[in-house]
């Protein structure tokens, strides 16, 4: 039983810029939250600070009501998965394995015991001998993951752990990751930019855009229903078209779209999947190139203005380059002064 | 892709002559030193000696004082090597791993022993050891050594102790090490073998050094180098000075093999921040 609380920690760096403004967050027990951000929107600065690598500048960080705000990282009850794996080179991985436990006087035989165990749990029993520099990526990458399992740490924190590896290895091994995880039972915050990764593997993810949060949410609700322009723009692809809405209707360049709300610039955000297309003459639209990925199309087209916009759909050889077309959002959402105001 | 493997075959016979005139340059004289220390009958116009063999390394070696400077000169470089590890190496982490006012001018002075001319500075600093009464002791010429092996201590250090991840620091804290600990378990070996090349280099050069220990220690103090000078300057016989300087090949050859086994060229590279 683990909890993480984050209670208006800032970080503020020596120029006076806000690494990090006044986040809150709490990740439950047994929880996996993922820090979804750009760089430098402060998700790695806010995971080294619950590490204890950063000292915040205001705030406090508890870990089952203890506070650790202070507190440094050896004194510390959580587990860092770091980017680079940062593996001691001049051991060998029961070494690597093994030293933390050392450093807690844990007797010969029940270190071996837990080395053995945790390496057997991802995947690499019989691996104790060799060298760190003998493994490749995705391997150095379970050991790092081991090293900080073996403890039993309360929180285990992830830096982009996956960063460094080829797509294919990477999609293995956050499987891998989030099957231990669920196993284990282990309060969990992961950092990444990978929009996939924190999709395919939290439980919520929070979107961090300079310093701040953007959005709190479980992924599907964060893909369907983002609260702000950025968060539309940064999960998934996003149509986001600028325009004015006057009588309650939405429109750019030749595209209209009736939107029930007050009069006034707005943002509208429509999902690929979400625009259907209908051949026309090609005073509204004109398609701009068709792409075919096999199981479905992406067709980019150009608003008379020359504003980009994608679709998918189902049978791309029925659209070609030139084509007037006209497009008919299913859904939509609409942003203004970076606020959703309406969803349909 | 043929024009490629074409420039390769050729042969690069400017690169070879190069080799041959530097390998001619460095081992030629070695050569001559090392006929010289096997000749007991060489006389002009011949190209090689008329006679070898060991009488004068049987002469040589029967001396007293050659065995005195040869265990005087290893005594010296243990001291001063050790002294200096125990100077620089804590002085090369907080330059490396620290910041404090004054570190930028403070790390050049370390190195502005070497950017003057060391004869002067030698002459300007038996000066001030004569009026300490250090001329001529075995501790004035360990101080005089401690500075010549300042630049490597310190600056291959700084830059092995550079060259150590942080985050491989920063995840030893994390499983639960206190700081000195990250030092002693994670920093020193991840740079050991560079800071061992350091200490070899230093040790080496402090064998051999030559203008101090006969500028401080004469006449007191007379190492195998000082010891070698004077049998070159003053005796007739060529081959007791060349005798000698086979023997003193002798500590830096073992140690550049020491050197090559234990930590292979990489090392000195990145020693030196390559």
């Amino acid at each position: 039983m683990s909890v993480l609380q984050i209670s208006e920690v800032t970080k503020t760096f020596s120029g006076g810029t806000h690494a990090v403004n006044s986040f809150s967050l709490d990740v439950a027990d047994g929880e996996l939250v993922c820090l979804l951000g750009p760089s430098g929107s402060g998700k790695s600065t806010l995971l080294r600070m619950v590490g204890g690598f950063e000292q915040p500048t205001s705030g406090r960080i508890t870990i089952d009501g203890e506070d650790v705000t202070h507190l440094p990282p050896e004194r510390r009850p959580t587990g860092m998965v770091f980017q680079s794996h940062a593996l001691w080179t001049h051991m060998n991985v029961f070494k690597n394995l093994a030293f933390g436990l050392k450093l807690r006087r844990m007797p010969a035989s029940e270190i071996r015991e837990k080395v053995e165990a945790v390496l057997e749990l991802v995947g690499l029993a019989g691996y104790g001998d060799r060298m760190t520099t003998q493994l490749s990526g995705g391997q150095q990458q379970r050991v790092a993951l081991a090293r900080s399992l073996v403890l039993e740490p309360k929180i285990l924190l992830l830096d982009e752990p996956f960063a460094s590896l080829d797509q294919h290895l990477r999609e293995r091994l956050r499987e891998e990751v989030r099957d231990i995880q669920q196993r284990l039972g282990i309060t969990t915050l992961f950092v990444t930019h990978g929009q996939d990764e924190a999709l395919s593997m939290a439980d919520r993810i929070v979107v961090m855009a300079n310093g701040k949060t953007e959005q709190i949410g479980r992924p599907d609700v964060v893909y369907r229903d983002p609260k702000t322009p950025f968060v539309a723009g940064f999960i998934g692809t996003m149509n986001l078209v600028e325009g004015e809405v006057s009588n309650g209707q939405f429109t750019r360049s030749g595209f209209a779209f009736p939107l029930p709300i007050a009069d006034g610039p707005a943002t509208l955000a429509i999902r690929p999947e979400s625009l259907d297309l209908t051949a026309s003459d090609a005073s509204k639209a004109k398609v701009h190139r068709v792409t075919d990925y096999g199981s479905h199309g992406l067709v980019d087209l150009d608003l008379a203005d020359g504003t980009r916009l994608k679709s998918m759909v189902a049978h791309p050889d029925l659209f070609q380059a030139g084509q007037g077309v006209d497009p008919k959002p299913r859904a939509v959402a609409a942003y203004r002064n970076n606020q959703q105001i309406f969803r349909s | 892709m043929t024009s490629l493997t074409r420039t390769r075959s050729r042969i690069d016979w400017s690169g070879i002559a190069f080799a041959i005139v530097l390998t001619l340059l460095i081992v030629g004289p070695l050569v001559v030193v090392a006929t010289w220390a096997f000749t007991e009958v060489w006389r002009y116009p011949n190209i090689i000696p008329q006679k070898f063999g060991f009488r004068f390394w049987g002469q040589t070696l029967g001396r007293p004082d050659v065995w005195n400077a040869l265990m005087l000169s290893l005594k010296l470089s243990t001291v001063v090597t050790l002294l200096s590890a125990l100077i620089c190496l804590p002085a090369a982490y907080a330059f490396a791993r620290m910041k404090f006012p004054g570190r930028d001018i403070l790390f050049f002075s370390f190195l502005a022993g070497h950017a003057f001319p060391k004869f002067g500075l030698l002459v300007a600093i038996a000066a001030i050891f004569l009026q300490l009464n250090l001329i001529g002791t075995f501790w004035g010429v360990v101080l005089i050594q401690l500075v010549g092996t300042l630049m490597f201590m310190i600056w291959i250090p700084v830059a092995a102790f550079q060259a150590v991840d942080r985050r491989m620091e920063e995840a030893a804290r994390d499983v639960g090490a206190s700081p000195l600990r990250v030092f002693w378990s994670i920093t020193l070996p991840q740079a050991g073998p560079t800071i061992f090349a350091a200490v070899l280099l230093s040790f080496v050069g402090t064998f051999y050094e030559t203008e101090g220990a006969w500028l401080i220690g004469a006449p007191g103090i007379r190492t195998m180098p000082v010891l070698m000078i004077s049998y070159i300057n003053n005796q007739m016989v060529i081959q007791y000075g060349a005798v000698l300087s086979v023997l003193l090949w002798v500590p830096s050859f073992i140690a550049l093999m020491f050197a090559r086994r234990v930590i292979g060229g990489g090392a000195f590279a990145r020693g030196f921040g390559g």
